[in-house]
């Protein structure tokens, strides 16, 4: 949009949709325009990071430790890599962590909830108990016992997180699903000889979604808290990835020193967290009016 | 035509947990309207439910099939009996924004019945579509609307038509009009007669307002507290009631240029434990009242629960004019 074209605009139009992005919205934009940026940072990683190559195993023995300047604007590392070309291969571990423990528990957790919610009786019952089950641990002792138990990378901190996060979102689901279920529209379907499994998919599922949305977006933030830990404890990725978690616990030993090292993956965490927590507190404030 | 149907509840008792909310209640649907009628927590909707086969009675039976042979308890059905009887009877719920999914089309609510019932897809189910839409008086430009963006009168119509898109025998309307204006009530209420003769439907009608089965229904069943107290013909009923009750709900009319309604009774009390549930409210109560609950007997061509029914007849015997 250019600046001579917005005098164009009918005022009352450009007033209204001003409110609209700037109204109660407000924080649910600053949450989203974060989130885009980090996005967009991790996406374009190899293209915008300084020195790529510093993102995996390359060494620079004779640049260890610079402190920021110029030519490392967040400084080096012990092996002399580019902090901030780190960092910015570390959104893209991050992300990737978070989408796939996302959907995968969102899922998991989704499917469940419209069956117990919708079929009721013993199905539920059933449904309940194991997610009991599950939320009767601490959620970050299960994931590192099981992060312990399988072989440190990725892919443990996913599954392992997964494992511990979908039965929130089933007994969310399933609460929604059933007063769902109680409506009308249900009924009538139901009335209609409408198979159970096809009223579930077509009625109750797309009406129990919004507040699942809403649980996801605020989990993001635990969720990539939860993988840095993990990495931190040197249960998740390992070197030479660009993980943030695993970069904090690296430089925490450099940080009366070097104190570069730690200080800007362990930002990139708080950003990154906050960015989700907001846009989802936004969501949720906007979808509960 | 094909043979006429009936569907019926026999001595149906109905509860959520252990709170029975309808006491062997008694009752049939068959050809043109039959009105039930009741106050709010009367176990109207709750019977509806039973009847549409949503709710499995504690006892007694729901039965459903020709009439004159034999009916089958809905308990007892198969596959393809349910899907028959889904086919035969359709309800109308009381709330047109409830009653269709918010997230779909109009034309997507009436094409799930047509696709069910009927196998229809594509350009044969878009002009069904259509001609259903034509059939209640609507645009058939409103098949992309969302329920959110219809009025009250308008979605009622569009459950109207997706309940007529299976070719169903027999309709439950639950309150069909209670959530509506007025002055579209009288227009949906019309809009069900005239489709009720032409598609030679038989109904439930299910309401609080007197004014409606007076016009819609040939026989009627009052209920109060869960059980059927007074039920025959419906001018009968209205012009001289033989339950207090009937009598509480006509005389609770109000009516323009007239006095205002006074209730008869203590219409806050709850229905008594023992004996006749209504004696609490009831004007009339005596001491047998107390003591032993009414059975439904025959009196002058309707039956009636009711210890002092006579009386209640003999002091309406003026004949009150029929409302129109």
């Amino acid at each position: 949009m250019t600046v001579s074209a917005s005098p164009e605009a009918p005022p009352v139009l450009r007033r209204t949709a001003l409110r609209h992005l700037a109204g109660v919205d407000r924080l649910a934009m600053v949450g989203a325009v974060l989130l885009a940026l980090i996005v967009l940072a991790a996406l374009l990683a190899p293209l915008i990071a300084p020195y790529p190559d510093d993102g995996g195993s390359a060494t620079h023995p004779l640049d260890a430790l610079l402190p920021p300047s110029g030519a490392h604007w967040f400084g080096t590392d012990q092996v002399g890599r580019d902090v901030l070309s780190r960092v910015l291969y570390g959104a893209r571990t991050s992300l990737l962590i978070a989408v796939a423990v996302l959907v995968i528990s969102g899922v998991v957790g989704v499917v469940l909830g419209v069956v117990a919610g919708y079929a009721g009786g013993w199905v539920r019952d059933v449904i309940m108990r194991v997610t009991d089950v599950f939320l009767a641990f601490p959620a970050l002792l299960l994931s590192l016992a099981l992060a312990v138990v399988l072989q440190p990378s990725v892919t443990t901190v996913i599954v392992s997180i997964a494992v511990t996060w979908w039965p929130w979102y089933t007994r969310l689901t399933a609460s929604v699903a059933a007063s769902v279920s109680t409506r009308g529209f249900v009924d009538a379907a139901r009335c209609l000889g409408v198979p159970a499994p096809v009223i579930a998919i077509r009625h109750v599922l797309p009406n129990s979604l919004t507040p699942v949305l809403v649980q996801l977006s605020l989990d993001g933030g635990g969720v990539i808290l939860t993988a840095a830990a993990l990495s931190y404890l040197g249960l998740g990725a390992h070197e030479p990835t660009s993980e943030w978690g695993l970069m904090v616990q690296q430089g925490q030993s450099l940080f009366t020193t070097d104190w570069w090292v730690v200080t800007f993956p362990g930002l990139a965490i708080l950003v990154t967290a906050f960015a989700f927590n907001v846009l989802g507190e936004g969501l949720r404030a906007r979808l509960a009016r | 035509m094909s043979e006429p149907v009936v569907l019926g509840a026999e001595a149906v008792t109905l509860a959520y947990g252990s709170t029975a909310v309808v006491h062997d209640v008694t009752l049939s649907v068959g050809e043109g309207g039959t009105g039930l009628i009741g106050e709010s927590g009367s176990g109207k909707t709750t019977l509806a439910r039973a009847l549409l086969g949503l709710l499995r009675p504690r006892s007694g039976a729901v039965r459903y099939g020709p009439r004159g042979s034999d009916t089958a308890d809905l308990a007892s059905l198969d596959r393809k009996g349910w899907a028959r009887f889904r086919g035969d009877v359709q309800p109308v719920f009381q709330d047109g924004s409830e009653a269709l999914d918010p997230r779909m089309t109009v034309e997507a609510s009436i094409g799930e019945a047509l696709t069910t019932h009927h196998r229809m897809a594509g350009n044969a189910r878009r002009e069904r579509v259509t001609a259903l839409l034509e059939d209640v008086g609507l645009e058939p430009a409103l098949a992309s609307r969302r329920p959110h963006q219809m009025s009250g009168g308008q979605r009622q119509r569009v459950a109207i038509a997706r309940a007529l898109a299976v070719e169903p025998r027999l309709l439950v309307l639950d309150e069909p009009t209670s959530a509506l204006d007025v002055t579209v009530q009288a227009r949906i209420l019309d809009l069900l007669e005239r489709l009720a003769g032409e598609h030679g439907l038989g109904y439930l009608l299910i309401t609080h307002n007197l004014g409606v089965v007076d016009r819609l229904c040939r026989t009627s069943h009052v209920m109060f507290a869960g059980r059927v107290v007074e039920s025959g013909p419906t001018t009968e009923l209205l012009t001289r009631p033989a339950h207090p009750y009937t009598l509480a709900l006509r005389d609770a009319v109000p009516r323009l240029g007239g006095e205002p309604p006074r209730p008869s009774g203590r219409t806050e009390a709850v229905p008594a434990e023992t004996g006749c549930p209504f004696r609490l409210r009831c004007p009339l109560a005596v001491d047998a009242c107390r003591e032993e609950a009414p059975v439904a007997r025959d009196l002058r061509g309707r039956m009636v629960a009711c210890h002092r029914a006579e009386d209640v007849l003999a002091a309406n015997e003026v004949p009150h004019a029929p409302r129109q």
